[in-house]
Parts: C-alpha cells; sequence; structure tokens
C-alpha cells in the first residue's frame, strides 16, 4: 500500500463523510428543534435520488435535476410538517417512530407506483465527468472532487446560517429551550415548519449528489438511515458540529475498514459507536440531558 | 394476583382459549399454519412489550433477536435430521441472552431519542453481520430440512412436522409466556420496573437499582424474542436476514400500540389484527403497503390507544381483552394529565419543559 492509494483512499473516506454529514445534519437539526425522532430521513434520500434520476432523464440536465428535485422536496418537506409532524412535536417518541415508519412505507410504496423499483444511474454533466490522473494506473474522477467541493461549501453555509444569522440565532434558541424561545415571542411554529422541510431538503440532496458515483436504488434509503443515526449518536443530539465530526469519523472508519479489514469492514463502525456510548453517553458535542 | 380481572373477562378468556384449542381439530391445514404464525408474533410483540409499555423504553432491535434464535437453529441443524429441541433450544437462547446482555448494557446508558436510534443501530449490525458475511449464507439465508426433534430416550413425544401438534406447542408455549410475563409485571420487580417508567428521579432516590431492572427486563424479552424466533424457523424451515430488519421490529412495534400497551395479552390481539389485515390487504391490492402505511399513520392520530380505546369508544363501560392496571388505562384522560402534570415535578418542584418529563413518565399513554 503506497502513499498514492491511502490519499486516494483519504478522500474516499473524507467524501464520503462529507455526504454523511450533509444528510445527518438535517435529521440532528430536526432532533434537536423539533424534538422530532424522524425515521423516515432515508426514505427522503432516496427519494431524492430518484427524483433526480426522473428529471434527468427527461431533462438531460443534472442541473436541472438538482433544482427540481430539491424544490419538490423541500415544498413536500413543508407539507408533510404543516400535515402530521407539526401534531407530533411535544407527542412521545413512540408516536413520532410509528408516524414515520408509516410514513416510509408509504414513500416506498409511491416510489414503486411512480418509479418502479429498478435499478438505475445518472450521469454527471459533462464537464465534471472525467478523471485526474494522479499516477500511470490511478486516476481520481472529477466529480467526486467537485461533490467535496460542494459538501463543504454547504456545511459552511449550514455553519454560516447557524451562527452569524438571526435564524440561526433563534434555531440555537430553540434547541436550548423551546418554552423559552416560543414564551420570548419567536414564530417559532414557522421556524419548526422550515427547519423540517430545510432537514427533508438536505437528506434528498444528499441522495441526489450520490446519485451519479452510486445507483439508484429502493433500498438506498435504509442504510443511509442507520448511518445517519450513528452519526448522530456519535456527534450528539442537535450538535452539527457533532455531526460533522462523527460524519467524517465514520466516513473514514468504514472506507479504511474495507480496504484494511474487509471481513469485519460492516461491523466496525458499531463497534466504534459501542466504544464512544462507553465514553460519552451523550455523544461527543452532546450535553447530558 | 389482578383484583380488576373481573368474572366476565375470565370467562371471554377461557372460551377464546378454548376455541384456539379447538382451532386445529376442525380448521383447514392452511389456517392452522396462518394461527401458528399469528401466535408467534404475538409472542414476539407481547416480549416487546415488556420492554415497551411496562420499561418505557422503546427498542428497535427485537427483531434482531428473533431473527438470531432461528440463525442459532440453522447453525445447530444437520443436513440430515432435525436439531435435539432440549439441547438446540438452550444454546440459542442463551446466545440471545448474551448478545441481548452486551446490547442492553450498552444501549440502557442513553435514554429517549438515543434509546432508541442505538437499538436501531445494534439491531442493524447483527443484520448487516448476517447479510454481509458468510457465516449465515448471506443475503440467500439458511435452510432448515429438518424440524427439531423432541424426543426422549429415542421416542419421540412431540413430531412437529405435524402442523397440529405444531400449532399446539406453540400455542402452549404462548400461554406459558403470556402467564410469566403477567407474573412478572404484578411481582415486585415489575412494578419497580413501571415506577421507573413513571419516573426515573423518584424510582432511584428510592433505591431502585434502576438499570440493573432496565437490563434484566431487556435481556429478558429478548429471550422471549427469540423462543419466538426459534419457532418460526422451525415453522418456515427458512431464514434469511430479513428477519433481524429494522422494519420487523417496527411492524411489532405497530402491533403492540394497537393492541394496547397497558396491557398484557393486548399485544397479542395487535398481532392477530395486523396479520389478518396484512392478508387481507396483500389479496385486495397490488399496492397493499401503501394502505398499510396509512392506516398505521392513522393510528397514530385516532387511535393512540389501540383497539382498546376503540372497544372504550363503542362500550363506555365494557372489559377489553385485557388484564392491565385499569387506572393506567385511560389514555385520554391520561394525556390530560401528562400535559397538566408535566410543568411541574411533583417531587422536586422543578419546573421543566414538556419533552424532559414525558420521556420520565415514559410512554404508558400512547
Amino acid at each position: 500500500m503506497d502513499a498514492i492509494t491511502i490519499a486516494v483512499q483519504l478522500l474516499n473516506g473524507v467524501q464520503y463523510g462529507l455526504v454523511l454529514f450533509l444528510v445527518a445534519s438535517g435529521l440532528t437539526l430536526v432532533f434537536g428543534i423539533l424534538g422530532v425522532i424522524n425515521l423516515a430521513h432515508g426514505a427522503f434520500y432516496m427519494l431524492g435520488a430518484y427524483l433526480a434520476w426522473w428529471i434527468a432523464s427527461y431533462t438531460g440536465s443534472f442541473a436541472l435535476a438538482l433544482l427540481g428535485a430539491l424544490s419538490i422536496s423541500f415544498v413536500l418537506g413543508l407539507l408533510l410538517e404543516e400535515v402530521f409532524v407539526k401534531r407530533m412535536i411535544g407527542r412521545d417518541h413512540l408516536a413520532q417512530v410509528l408516524l414515520s415508519f408509516g410514513l416510509i412505507l408509504v414513500i416506498d410504496e409511491a416510489r414503486q407506483i411512480l418509479f418502479g423499483k429498478d435499478v438505475h444511474s445518472v450521469t454527471p454533466p459533462e464537464w465534471l465527468n472525467g478523471s485526474i490522473q494522479l499516477t500511470a494506473i490511478l486516476s481520481y474522477p472529477v466529480y467526486r472532487l467537485a461533490l467535496c467541493l460542494v459538501c463543504i461549501l454547504l456545511a459552511a453555509l449550514i455553519f454560516y446560517v447557524i451562527q452569524r444569522t438571526r435564524l440561526g440565532m433563534i434555531i440555537r434558541a430553540g434547541a436550548e429551550n423551546r418554552n423559552m424561545t416560543r414564551a420570548l415571542g419567536i414564530p417559532f411554529d414557522t421556524v419548526n415548519r422550515f427547519v423540517f422541510a430545510g432537514g427533508i431538503a438536505l437528506a434528498a440532496l444528499g441522495g441526489m449528489l450520490v446519485a451519479p458515483i452510486s445507483t439508484v436504488f429502493p433500498g438506498m434509503g435504509d442504510g443511509m438511515l442507520i448511518l445517519s443515526f450513528v452519526v448522530v449518536v456519535l456527534g450528539g443530539i442537535g450538535s452539527v458540529t457533532g455531526a460533522a465530526l462523527g460524519a467524517l469519523m465514520i466516513g473514514l472508519t468504514d472506507t479504511f475498514g474495507k480496504v484494511f479489514f474487509p471481513q469485519v469492514s460492516s461491523i466496525l463502525i458499531y463497534v466504534l459507536m459501542a466504544g464512544v456510548l462507553l465514553w460519552r453517553p451523550n455523544g461527543l458535542m452532546g450535553k447530558a440531558p | 394476583m389482578n383484583r380488576s380481572l373481573t368474572q366476565p373477562t375470565n370467562l371471554a378468556l377461557g372460551l377464546v382459549l378454548i376455541l384456539l384449542i379447538a382451532l386445529p381439530f376442525f380448521a383447514p391445514n392452511y389456517y392452522v399454519q396462518f394461527a401458528s404464525k399469528a401466535m408467534l408474533m404475538g409472542m414476539l410483540a407481547l416480549s416487546l412489550n415488556l420492554v415497551v409499555g411496562f420499561g418505557g423504553l422503546v427498542s428497535l432491535c427485537h427483531a434482531a433477536f428473533f431473527g438470531l434464535a432461528g440463525y442459532m437453529l440453522g447453525f445447530q441443524s444437520p443436513e440430515s435430521a432435525g436439531a435435539s429441541l432440549w439441547l438446540s433450544l438452550p444454546v440459542a437462547l442463551l446466545v440471545v441472552a448474551a448478545v441481548a446482555a452486551v446490547i442492553g448494557t450498552l444501549s440502557l446508558r442513553t435514554r429517549g431519542i438515543y434509546f432508541i436510534m442505538v437499538t436501531l443501530a445494534f439491531g442493524e449490525m447483527l443484520f448487516y453481520f448476517f447479510h454481509d458475511t458468510k457465516i449465515g449464507g448471506g443475503s440467500d439465508g439458511l435452510y432448515i430440512y429438518f424440524k427439531p426433534e423432541i424426543a426422549l430416550f429415542g421416542q419421540t413425544l412431540i413430531d412437529l412436522d405435524n402442523s397440529r401438534s405444531f400449532y399446539l406447542l406453540v400455542l402452549a408455549s404462548l400461554v406459558m409466556t403470556a402467564g410469566l410475563i403477567r407474573g412478572l409485571v404484578n411481582s415486585p420487580f415489575g412494578h419497580a420496573l413501571q415506577a421507573a417508567r413513571d419516573n426515573e428521579r423518584r424510582a432511584l432516590s428510592l433505591g431502585f437499582p434502576v438499570f440493573r431492572l432496565r437490563l434484566m427486563a431487556f435481556i429478558l424479552s429478548a429471550m422471549i424474542a427469540g423462543l419466538a424466533g426459534y419457532f418460526s424457523a422451525a415453522q418456515f424451515g427458512f431464514v434469511a436476514p430479513q428477519m433481524l430488519g429494522w422494519h420487523l421490529s417496527a411492524t411489532v412495534l405497530v402491533m403492540v400500540v394497537l393492541g394496547g400497551m397497558s396491557s398484557i395479552l393486548g399485544p397479542i390481539v395487535g398481532a392477530f389484527a395486523l396479520i389478518g389485515l396484512e392478508e387481507v390487504l396483500k389479496s385486495a391490492f397490488e399496492h397493499w403497503k401503501l394502505i398499510k402505511g396509512l392506516i398505521i399513520i392513522a393510528l397514530v392520530f385516532a387511535l393512540p390507544g389501540g383497539l382498546q380505546q376503540l372497544t372504550r369508544l363503542v362500550l363506555p363501560k365494557s372489559e377489553g381483552p385485557h388484564t392491565g392496571k385499569d387506572s393506567d388505562n385511560q389514555p385520554v384522560e391520561a394525556d390530560h394529565a401528562a400535559n397538566l402534570g408535566s410543568l411541574s415535578d411533583p417531587m422536586t418542584g422543578l419546573i421543566q419543559p414538556p419533552m424532559t418529563s414525558a420521556n420520565a413518565k415514559g410512554l404508558q399513554h400512547v
């Protein structure tokens, strides 16, 4: 194993971690601010990928696919918040688990009706479709690099919004103390709605961005849901910094696990989670309840 | 024992039991097998309710224990004969208990949303373990060609190939597990477990070893789930990773809520209702899962107390098929009480946000 291979794997791990962060940050924000556990998060990741494939196959444009799928997911998020999730705030977790499980079944079946259950692939735009030659035999796809860049920009945007804007201040205050924030006259219900829709959109965006480098298949949401859960458990509920940390840890552990311990690679991230639970049961960045 | 168990309920339970015993002697084989399957799901729901209903812990990894026991039977079954039940069942249950002890020790360090996510993650770890490695045949699963043998001194006692004997054995196991859980719930152990569900801080300050109580309940319930999984694998002669997947865990959770979590037998009713419903939907609609999903969503909003709530709406004074404490059995009133009482903790007088209070109170009034 030479330095170049390790560098390529490192890049893969970071890229994987960045996508995980995108999806998990949406999940952790919805947990932290609405106090709602959303098992259907992975289903939106899958839906985003299918929407992108569907729009791309009609228009032939990846940019249009991104834009269209993103808008559809955001509007869907707003609608779901208004109809279902709003009524789940403050109810116990069991009701939230059941509601989101019901949503998964509905979304899965709707996807089956609309798009079928075939496996698809999405072609990235022409100018991102090449590879960079690293050595005589090794090359790295440009799209993966672009993906890293987009994820880093999005992560920076998320951090900027949360740390530096008034909306972010409200979000942080809401995560800290929901009732107090509401008592201060903040239009919290509107904030809730946009946070939920934003979280859904982030999950869907993760699915769209990954579509060109993996395949689009029905079960893709389930795996992502579990991984995002592990990320949130590692990082601590409601902490976007924690989600970033957890996502990079999982991305690197999984990538290098597959290289060095292919036999047990699928177990490694859970061992990592178990270790963190023993050390800090509320996650790396989580506060004690 | 339970004083609220009134005479008519006893009578009704006895009648149902007699009907269930008689069923294989007049019903066609298909229905006997279907009822066996439903009873095994009922046993799984029963086990989950010990943790969810009486422990206030929403576990999403019980299917993993169910499937793990199934795989354990698969591993112990020789190619050309059945495994001996006397050996293979205890081994399967012990393995499940050991795994549950590890998962429980780790997950019970967490609360609320964390507990749900951690149990889900560990359950999926077992799923991927059997899915990705060759140990259990990977994603193809494992065939169990011969049903386990129940023999004494070379003499077969119960022939499990006979679907009637199999049904009766499953029924007997279900009745015994229900009795065991009822005894547990009404024992000092069960009372302490429910006290910890209702107010963890109070239970701790009264000196209850809350962590150990919960861990014991978790392991016991995993073993009962394993018993159901063992028989399930024996019935179908096949185990696959899907048996361990979290979709099954969530479906069983639906059964528990549908049947009513505050009662002991409710989950069994929920299992029969949901499995029956699925069977009807499957035969009537191509996209039956869409309807199943919508029904689950409707259940959450319209019938949070499950079918018991429905019977109470129709017959305000009637006794449903439950044996739990009636005082805890009014989800609508309890909800109001929770909303009013959630702002201050009677023990400490501290004002706390409703969410943490809802966590501490557990899930008794879903």
